[in-house]
This record gives C-alpha cells, sequence and structure tokens, in this order.
C-alpha cells in the first residue's frame, strides 16, 4: 500500500491565541525549506491541519528531515479518503495489512464531521469487525496495541494513519525572535544554538579567529556546526571576527591572570556591535557554571558587565555529560570534538584569575587602547551564509 | 567485447577515473599534514565522508574507507572476534559465504573460536529455526552475505536482523558487496552493526571500500599506526580512491532504481531461453538478485567452453573469480544440495546497468552453438 500524505500535528502551537496564524505559517515554511530538495513534494495547510502532499515521493527521507523540525509535535503516513463508508473499510483494512502479521491493534474513530450518518462509537465496530474478519493473524488489544489505526472523518474528507511518530517538539524557528550565539568549535556553543533554536529563536552565529594562531580547519570547523544547525529550521548567518591584533593587545597589556576575562568582555562588546548593527535582540552562550573558570559566578558577572543585551545561557544548570549527550544525539560532536585550536584554546595563561572582580578589570582596561581595535575587528566582520543544502557546487563539484 | 563478468569485477566509470585522476594530482597532500594543502584535502575527505554517509542513510562517522571487500570483511570478523572474545568465542556464519568471511572464520578456528557454518537450501536460503537455534550464550557475532556471489540468492537479512534484536551482545555484520547498487538495504532498519562494500564491483577502482560500523561498535583494528579513520583504520588515507569510490556510489544511486528494472527484465528474458536449451540446468533461484544468473551443463568441463566463448569475444565465468583457481567442485553449489555433476558444470552471468539485450542475445546465440559443438565432441 502506498501513503499518499503525512500528517503533520502540532501541539503546543495550538494554544498560542492570536499569533497562532503566525505560528503555523513559518512552520509550513520551514518545512517547505526543508525539503526544498523533493521537488515534487507540497506543503499544505487547510483547516487547521497540515499535510506534506508525497506525489509519489518515497516518504522515508522527508520523514527524517521532518523528525528534525522544531514545531513538528508528531507526524503520521496517512492515506486521503472519500467519507464513504465502503472505501474507509477498504483502505483501514490495507494499512492494518500492511503491519508485519502478529500485530495486535485497535480502531480509533474520530467524527469531527457530524453529518456523516454514522456515529463514531459505531464506526469502531463495523471496522474493527471488518478488519478482524478480512486479516489473517491479527488481533484487537484495546489496552496496549502494538498499532492504533486512526479514523478521522472531516469535513472534506477521511483521513486514515496508523503509527505516530514523535517529532522533535518546541517552536517555529523564526517565531521568537533572534539571537546572536557565540561560536566556539567546542562541544558547549552549538548544543546552547540547538536550545535555543528549539524554543523558535533564529539563530545567527559570531566566531572569533586568530589567523595564524588558528587555523583555516579551526574555521572551517564552525562553518561545519553551523551547517548543522541548518538541519532544525533554517540558514545560519555566521558573523567571523578577525580576533588577532586585539588578542595580541590584550595579552600584551594585560597581567596574565586577567588576560581571559578581558579577551571574553572584548568578545562580548563586539557581539553586541554585531547586534545593534543586525537588529538582534540577544547573545547566546554556551556557558554552564562552573565548567571552566571563566564561567564563575564571579566571571559571569565581570563579563556581562560590558553589555546590558540580554545574555541567553541555555546550558547555565547542565552537567557536562548532559550537553554531551545532546551533542552526539545531534551529531555535532564529531566536530566538536576535532582537535584544532580556537582562539579561547591558544594563549591560555596558567592560571586565569577565577574570581575577577569588576572594578579590577575596569582598572587594567583603562590601561589599554582597545576602542580603535574594537573597531577595526567589527569593520573586519566577513559574514558568510550557511545553507543546509550539499553546496556540490563548489571546488570539488566535479571530484564527488 | 561482450562483458558478463561484472560480479568479478566492473569496468570503471570514465567519469570515477576522471575524479580518481583529478584527486591524485590535485589533492595528493597528506589529510593529516597541518598545513593547508593538507586542510584542503581533509575538507575533501570529510566531503566524500559526508556524501556517503548521505547516500547509505548513516551518520558520517560510521563510514570507514577501506581497500575493499576481503578487507572489510577480514576487519569486520577479525576485530569482533579479538575485541569481544573475553564474552565468548562463539560465531555465526553460513556454508555460502565469499572465502573472505568463510576463510577468515576458518582462521579463528585455530585461535579456539568455534565457528558454526548455517546450512542453505536448495535456493541458497538459510533457515531462521537454524539461525535461532544455533544462538548461545556465548555467541558473539552472526555474519551472512546479503547477495551471494555465486548464486545470486538473498538472505532475508530484515528477519536475521529482527532474530539479532533479540541479543543486544551480539554483533550483526553483512557481507554487502555484492548486493551494493543491485538489492537495496536500510543498515539501521535491518539492525546491521557492520556492512562490507566494496568499490570496484560498483564501476568504482579497485582497491576503494566502504566498512559501515554503527557507532558504538568497538573492533580491534588490524592496523595499527597514525589512528586515521577514527582508529578503526590506520594507514594514510587513500584519498583519490575514497573520493572515486563515492563518486561511483553516487552514480549507481542516481541510476540504480530503472536499472534494476532493465536487469530484472534481462534475467527473466535469460532464464527462459536458458532452460529452452537441451542440457542447461539453471540453479539461480526465481527471487535472486538481478544482475545474476548461474547455470550448469552437466558433465560439460566449463573451462572449455568459457575459452572457446572468450575467443568470439565473451567473457563470463564459473564461478566467483575468488574461488576458480581451486578446480574442484563450487562450495556454494554443493552446500545447496546440488549434484556433484551439476556443481562442477556451473557458469556466472553477472550484468551491470549497462548490458544491453543485445550482449545476451548474441551470448546466447553463441553459447547454444558452443554447447552443440562440444556436445558433438564429447559424445
Amino acid at each position: 500500500m502506498k501513503y499518499d500524505h503525512i500528517l503533520i500535528r502540532y501541539g503546543e502551537l495550538a494554544l498560542k491565541g492570536k499569533n497562532q496564524k503566525t505560528f503555523i505559517k513559518q512552520l509550513q515554511e520551514n518545512i517547505r525549506y526543508q525539503l526544498k530538495e523533493f521537488s515534487n513534494v507540497t506543503v499544505k495547510r487547510t483547516q487547521g491541519r497540515m499535510f506534506i502532499l508525497l506525489n509519489g515521493q518515497n516518504p522515508d527521507p522527508i520523514i527524517k528531515k521532518c523528525k528534525q523540525i522544531f514545531g513538528i509535535h508528531s507526524l503520521s503516513l496517512a492515506l486521503k479518503v472519500e467519507n464513504d463508508t465502503e472505501s474507509i473499510k477498504e483502505v483501514a483494512l490495507s494499512t492494518l495489512l500492511d503491519q508485519p502479521e502478529g500485530t495486535t491493534f485497535k480502531v480509533e474513530v474520530r467524527r469531527a464531521n457530524k453529518a456523516f450518518p454514522i456515529p463514531s462509537q459505531e464506526m469502531n465496530q463495523i471496522l474493527g469487525a471488518h478488519l478482524l474478519k478480512n486479516s489473517k493473524g491479527y488481533k484487537v488489544d484495546v489496552h496496549k496495541p502494538h498499532t492504533v489505526i486512526k479514523v478521522e472523518i472531516r469535513e472534506e474528507a477521511t483521513y486514515i494513519t496508523s503509527s505516530v511518530i514523535k517529532g522533535a517538539g518546541g517552536l517555529p524557528v523564526k517565531t521568537a525572535g533572534k539571537t546572536l550565539l557565540m561560536l566556539s568549535g567546542g562541544i558547549d556553543s552549538p548544543i546552547a544554538g540547538y536550545l535555543a533554536m528549539k524554543r523558535g529563536v533564529e539563530v545567527e552565529a559570531i566566531h572569533f579567529h586568530s589567523p595564524p594562531f588558528t587555523s583555516d580547519r579551526a574555521k572551517q570547523k564552525v562553518l561545519d556546526l553551523a551547517k548543522e544547525l541548518t538541519v532544525y529550521g533554517h540558514q545560519v548567518k555566521v558573523h567571523l571576527v578577525p580576533f588577532t591584533k586585539l588578542q595580541q593587545a590584550i595579552f600584551k597589556d594585560i597581567p596574565e591572570a586577567y588576560a581571559m576575562t578581558v579577551m571574553r568582555r572584548m568578545m562580548m562588546r563586539i557581539s553586541e556591535a554585531v547586534c545593534r548593527k543586525e537588529g538582534i535582540l540577544s547573545i547566546t552562550t554556551g556557558e554552564s557554571l562552573g565548567q571552566v573558570a571563566s564561567q564563575t559566578m564571579e566571571s559571569m558577572n565581570t563579563i556581562n558587565e560590558v553589555t546590558n543585551y540580554p545574555v541567553l545561557r541555555p546550558l547555565v544548570t547542565m552537567d557536562k555529560e548532559e550537553i554531551v549527550q545532546i551533542s552526539r544525539d545531534i551529531g555535532t560532536y564529531d566536530i566538536s570534538i576535532r582537535p584544532y585550536e580556537d582562539c579561547c584554546t591558544i594563549f591560555v595563561p596558567k592560571s586565569p584569575k577565577t574570581r575577577p572582580k569588576r572594578d579590577k578589570v575596569n582598572e587594567l582596561e583603562a590601561n589599554m587602547d582597545f576602542q580603535t581595535l574594537l573597531k577595526e575587528a567589527v569593520e573586519g566582520i566577513e559574514i558568510l551564509e550557511i545553507h543546509h543544502q550539499e553546496d556540490r557546487d563548489e571546488a570539488f563539484k566535479d571530484l564527488l | 567485447m561482450i562483458y558478463l563478468d561484472n560480479s568479478a569485477t566492473t569496468k570503471p566509470y570514465p567519469e570515477v577515473l576522471e575524479s580518481f585522476r583529478q584527486v591524485s594530482t590535485q589533492f595528493f597532500a597528506n589529510p593529516s599534514s597541518i598545513h593547508q594543502f593538507g586542510g584542503k584535502t581533509e575538507t575533501l575527505l570529510t566531503k566524500a565522508r559526508v556524501q556517503a554517509a548521505s547516500i547509505l542513510n548513516v551518520k558520517p562517522n560510521e563510514i570507514i574507507f577501506t581497500s575493499g571487500g576481503t578487507e572489510g570483511n577480514n576487519m569486520a570478523i577479525k576485530g569482533i572476534a579479538l575485541e569481544h572474545q573475553h564474552r565468548g568465542k562463539h560465531i555465526i556464519t553460513t556454508e555460502i559465504e565469499h572465502p573472505s568471511v568463510y576463510d577468515t572464520c576458518k582462521s579463528l578456528e585455530k585461535l579456539g573460536f568455534e565457528i558454526t557454518y548455517l546450512p542453505v537450501n536448495e535456493e541458497g536460503i538459510i533457515s531462521l529455526t537454524d539461525l535461532k537455534k544455533a544462538i548461545r550464550q556465548d555467541t558473539i557475532m552472526i555474519s551472512v552475505m546479503h547477495v551471494n556471489n555465486e548464486l545470486g540468492s538473498i538472505q532475508p537479512i530484515e528477519e536475521i536482523g529482527e532474530v539479532s534484536k533479540d541479543y543486544p551482545k551480539l554483533f550483526f555484520h553483512v557481507d554487502h558487496v555484492q548486493g551494493l547498487g543491485k538489492v537495496p538495504l536500510d543498515f539501521k532498519k535491518t539492525g546491521i552493526d557492520l556492512c562490507t562494500m566494496s568499490g570496484h564491483k560498483i564501476h568504482g577502482l579497485k582497491g576503494s571500500g566502504i566498512i559501515y560500523i554503527r557507532q558504538g561498535t568497538s573492533i580491534y583494528p588490524l592496523l595499527h599506526g597514525g589512528g586515521q579513520e577514527g582508529e578503526y583504520r590506520s594507514g594514510t588515507e587513500n584519498v583519490a580512491g575514497s573520493v572515486s569510490m563515492v563518486k561511483a556510489l553516487r552514480m549507481c544511486k542516481e541510476k540504480m532504481h530503472w536499472h534494476i528494472e532493465k536487469m530484472n527484465n534481462l534475467k527473466k528474458h535469460l532464464r527462459t531461453e536458458l532452460e529452452k536449451i537441451d542440457g542447461v540446468v539453471v540453479n539461480t533461484p526465481v527471487q535472486g538478485a538481478p544482475h545474476l544468473m548461474n547455470f550448469s551443463v552437466p558433465g560439460l568441463k566449463p573451462e572449455v567452453m568459457i575459452h572457446s566463448l572468450g575467443e568470439s569475444g565473451i567473457a563470463l565465468s564459473t564461478k566467483s573469480a575468488c574461488s576458480s583457481k581451486q578446480l574442484d567442485e563450487s562450495r556454494v553449489l554443493s552446500a545447496c544440495g546440488f549434484s556433484e555433476r551439476r556443481s562442477k558444470s556451473a557458469f556466472r552471468v553477472s550484468m551491470s546497468y549497462d548490458t544491453t539485450k543485445e550482449d545476451i542475445t548474441i551470448f546466447l546465440k553463441e553459447f547454444k552453438k558452443t554447447v552443440r559443438q562440444l556436445k558433438e565432441v564429447m559424445g
């Protein structure tokens, strides 16, 4: 049997009142973006429902993609039939026969269309009896069935589905404003971005690189990480900041123990400048309380002093193992552990201050002329747009 | 030349050769070197890995580039055996495996492992009941080929996967060398832990291959050294070989859908015609792979036929190329219960996407003629 469409359910969105329509529209756009490569597939909305019409396309790769799109609560392969008892019986039966023999099942009829002559209870019985009579090796189990054959009788048609596939949950990306993610190349920051996206936030990334102290591979690593994030919603813009000069100045003018704190404050200042320029309303970091020297409460307090933009820290209370688990699940782990130095790992002081004080840092920064260097860094930013589609059209096109 | 020995090896696609040439000349740097040239090469290799993973529907870190099928099979079986021997020393395989699985298992017997070789029915298929009975407390691995290289019979990989799912500690290895591009196989759905593939069977180059190793599966590497390929296989990467194989994989994937149907039709035609010839018996089961046809002319020495057809520019083989140096009967065919006369006189026609109806027609004509002549000579 061939399914002709996929039914999309969006649990939480249904509660969003007046904004509901915007949310659903955005979700539809996000799904379209992710399914661009399947040219004959269409994404439709009717009567508060969303469908992907397969038009003959194999559903497996589409389901795989949809399972990663935020805002989808669950999905089901489905068949559309006319509101006619005989057709419903026939399709329900082939849906059952599609399951491996020995499957236990139950039928669940919902009659949204009260004009349909047979009430749902009675329809349940009619279908159950029909399925049992015309199949072999299948049993009814109303308590813990392997599969539930759902029959939804609606005004325009009846939809028959069997299994329910869990979606990624969350809210559609781009419905909750935009944030600037400080993306280092480590394990944590991409997860912070991922979690922000889960709540509907659109992410742009900022990365600081210090050539020749950091290599092209370190930069490529960050771009690869950004690419991993694109599968959850939309393209990701990466702001690449040339950080060498400023970083050298810091390590020349600031005592070693405070260099890390000052460097972080500079990064924060540059990030805020980018936010202002791009109309972004917050900054997101992968900080987790107590993980390293710069992530103590004192450090956060001192670093945060330089901006009054909200700083989102989705990982702040997470254990390292929890973060690693997510990164393995979403496939960023293997990229993150590529062993290239980034600007946070070069020039690491032997014993950084774990409890830096605001006063002291301000005093030290006063001895340094960083305004010009900051401006230079911001002006030198290179912006790259990362899309989720395989970019086969570049250097290696003919080779692969 | 009419080339009907594609299960032995295939002709590389020109685009694949061109890719190999370009990579070898432009991206020869060692991917582990830290200079920019090394970085470029490394990026290229990563791209190839990502593309292979997307075609095979697995994760990039589950793709390990190898030198081919024999290495892949050795790596999987010895790798699992040595790494997990403390848990048990029993391995289950079949009587009709390729020598790179069969003889690898034999070699493990010398190290104190116990191997169960599952029998097959006359269609070359194992029984799931036999398999379930063979699983013991100390079984660490099941290794079953997907498509048999001599007969073309297809093992019930999905069902075997189901059985092995009940034993979470058991590793499931599949030799997919003959199946790749011919019979679709979903590694994830079937619960395969390790899967061997070879480049030169899909119009890639000799010396290239891929083994899929499911994330989280630890093996004892055959090759120790620089820790390349995620520590699974040390040795400077064969970037040109790997990239060109992934190219071949992509081209096959794009062509696969309608070429399978085409080969199936040719095979059906071949079967009908062969069955009409007096003295010919078809060995390949009806439900076999689309590209393979095995048949016997009992009483005839197959080498004579191969040489005679070779004169007319037609290439086919007796049994598999890897075992054809042993002149005795085919191990695979006798495992299926065929008589010695039948197993000693087997031929194999193996097609590719490029095989045409005309190739088959000419082959049939020449074959019929030669059978007649040889029968006269031998009385």
